[in-house]
């Protein structure tokens, strides 16, 4: 199936940096592909270029099959949901879900608005002001005004960070089940790994301009393609050249035989996390490994001399 | 603390009261007296200057002062609005160009008026040189009419007009309108729809800063107007010169000050917030 959205090569130098760099990839239609990377990485520009409010210094964006990197944002049909939602503060609710309608929907946009609005739980706040809406409301309308008009692509800037992390864990929820109902493709841009693990199909992950790998959430984290990848997904530990995640390490006070890895380490410091126990050790060599074990099982006391294992297949390589 | 505060308040009230209030309150009294034979005031009391106030012939110099000031006020927010949203938009230049707009307060308002004049008359620099290009073969009538009065206001308001203006404008959110476009309106509609309703409040400041002293000018439809244009700052300086009024102008200039204030209020009212 042709993707709706592609990406070919596409950079955007400024005089004093490159933002990003021969980036490719291609979204399916109704997927939610999320781009996740630090800060500075690229990707909130990667996500401009699509929407059109900047254009590729090289390099092609096509949507359904045609080049758009040379249209104006009003000539795409694709839609933003900003950070800061850009609402409008002198228009209602109603009327910037309707903003983009005008032109477009006749004497279907009654229909329309009422539909979105019901999707997003909006109904009965069609009156209110930006300013009389809580965060997670103001999301909510920043959502109904682009979907209302049915993009190719639904395009979100880190549409969550704004939100306290109480409701973000719900709005995260919402979002994924909205996306689900409508249909259309999202292209997501997060700093958040957990976030981009949760919600996404796929996700792509970037550094330095670069798009550094492409796969499922499972794909990403259990085989990440570069150290970078690895440790930006969640904490990994280096022992002799490998990475092993520390929810992949068991402690034991025997070395352990059948074919699993073993190291021996000192315990340094237990912390109980509420959902399990992080355990600080140190290896013999003197580098230190954080161990992930659950609250129910043994407990090691400071000093006390232990051995670390894992399976070999949890190892994390690299080339 | 508070005593320290009365004194830190000293000034600003000495200078309220003595040169604005004590004033007034003279002019208050004046309007309600008689007209002396050589200028002044006599006894004895009476509200017969407001009577007088609503004489066709004064009610045309009021109607004609609010169509100038209104056309000049207009005139400023139409050349203005684009050139504070130039600037807004002018990144590093920014301060240059609003030293630009301010240059002109450097010289004083009466050498500027006069220099259109020198620029206006028959034998003036616009009317000789279209003559030299054989454009024209009689000089125009550039001075001295309605349209000379509006052109000179509006030269002298202008910078009123362009720095609210440029304030508003500075401190839009620029995302809203990514987000306008992003949402498929064009470029003039996103001026429509989003930039010009969201600087309201510079457009409203800039219209009462220039209206207000437009309304009561006396030196650019004196100088420019050529004492065909007469508004009613004319009108008042007239009755206490050479008319030897004093009382009908000071009912007059009172009367100028509560329609301002009407003014004001109703458009405080009408945008339910305190204005000033």
């Amino acid at each position: 199936m042709e993707p709706v959205l592609e990406l070919r090569d596409v950079s955007k130098h400024y005089p004093s940096h490159h933002a990003v760099n021969g980036v490719s990839l291609h979204l399916a239609r109704g997927e939610f592909f999320s781009l996740l990377g630090p800060s500075g990485c690229g990707k909130t520009t990667t996500l401009r270029m699509v929407a059109g409010f900047e254009e590729p210094t090289s390099g092609e964006i096509l949507l359904n099959g045609s080049r758009i990197q040379h249209l104006k944002p009003y000539q795409r049909n694709v839609s933003t949901v900003f950070q800061n939602y850009a609402l409008f503060p002198h228009l209602t609710v109603r009327d910037n879900v309707e903003f983009g309608l005008r032109r477009r929907a006749g004497n279907h946009i009654d229909t329309r608005v009422r539909g979105v609005l019901d999707l997003v739980q909006l109904a009965g706040k069609e009156s209110r002001r930006p300013a009389q809406l809580s965060g997670g409301e103001r999301q909510r309308v920043a959502l109904a005004r682009s979907l209302v008009l049915e993009p190719d692509v639904l395009l979100l800037d880190e549409p969550l960070s704004a939100l306290d992390p109480n409701l973000r864990k719900q709005v995260r929820a919402e979002l994924k089940a909205i996306q689900r109902r409508v249909g259309i493709t999202f292209l997501f841009v997060t700093h958040d790994q957990e976030e981009a693990l949760s919600l996404s199909d796929r996700l792509g992950v970037m550094n330095q301009g670069r798009l550094e790998q492409v796969g499922t959430p499972e794909e990403i984290y259990l085989h990440p393609s570069t150290r970078f990848v690895a440790s930006f997904l969640g904490a990994v530990n280096w022992i002799g050249g490998v990475g092993v995640r520390p929810e992949a390490m068991r402690i034991a006070r025997e070395p352990s035989s059948n074919g699993h890895r073993s190291r021996p380490a000192t315990i340094v410091q237990s912390t109980f996390l509420g959902n399990c126990v992080h355990v600080d050790t140190r290896l013999s060599d003197g580098e230190p490994a954080v161990v992930e074990i659950s609250r129910l099982g043994e407990t090691f006391a400071p000093g006390e001399r232990v051995h670390l294992w894992w399976e070999p297949a949890d190892e994390l390589l690299f080339e | 603390m508070n005593r320290l505060r009365a004194w830190f308040l000293a000034p600003t009230w000495t200078v309220v009261v003595v040169l604005f209030l004590a004033p007034l309150a003279i002019i208050l009294g004046y309007s309600f007296l008689t007209r002396g034979v050589y200028g002044g005031i006599t006894s004895p009391w009476t509200a017969e200057s407001y009577g007088r106030l609503v004489d066709p012939i004064y009610l045309a110099i009021l109607w004609r002062s609010f169509w100038i000031a209104g056309a000049s006020t207009a005139l400023c927010l139409i050349l203005g609005f684009p050139l504070a949203l130039f600037i807004s938009r002018a990144g590093p230049r920014k301060n240059f160009y609003l030293g630009l707009v301010m240059l002109p307060f450097w010289t004083s308002f009466l050498v500027r008026t006069y220099a259109w004049m020198f620029l206006l008359r028959d034998t003036g620099l616009l009317n000789t040189a279209l003559q030299k290009l054989g454009w024209i073969h009689a000089p125009l009538p550039l001075l001295y009419n309605d349209g000379a009065v509006i052109l000179g206001l509006v030269y002298g308001y202008l910078p009123f007009t362009v720095l609210p203006l440029y304030a508003t404008l500075e401190r839009l959110d620029r995302t809203l309108l990514e987000a306008a476009a992003d949402l498929g309106a064009k470029p003039w509609a996103t001026l429509a729809r989003v930039t010009i309703p969201l600087s309201a409040p510079g457009i409203r400041a800039g219209a009462i800063l220039v209206f207000i002293p437009c309304l009561g000018a006396y030196l650019t439809p004196d100088l420019l107007g050529g004492g065909k244009s007469v508004m009613i700052g004319n009108l008042i300086q007239n009755q206490f010169t050479t008319a030897r009024d004093w009382p009908f102008g000071a009912a007059v200039s009172l009367a100028l000050m509560a329609i301002v204030m009407l003014l004001l209020f109703a458009i405080a009212r009408g945008e339910g917030e305190s204005l000033l």
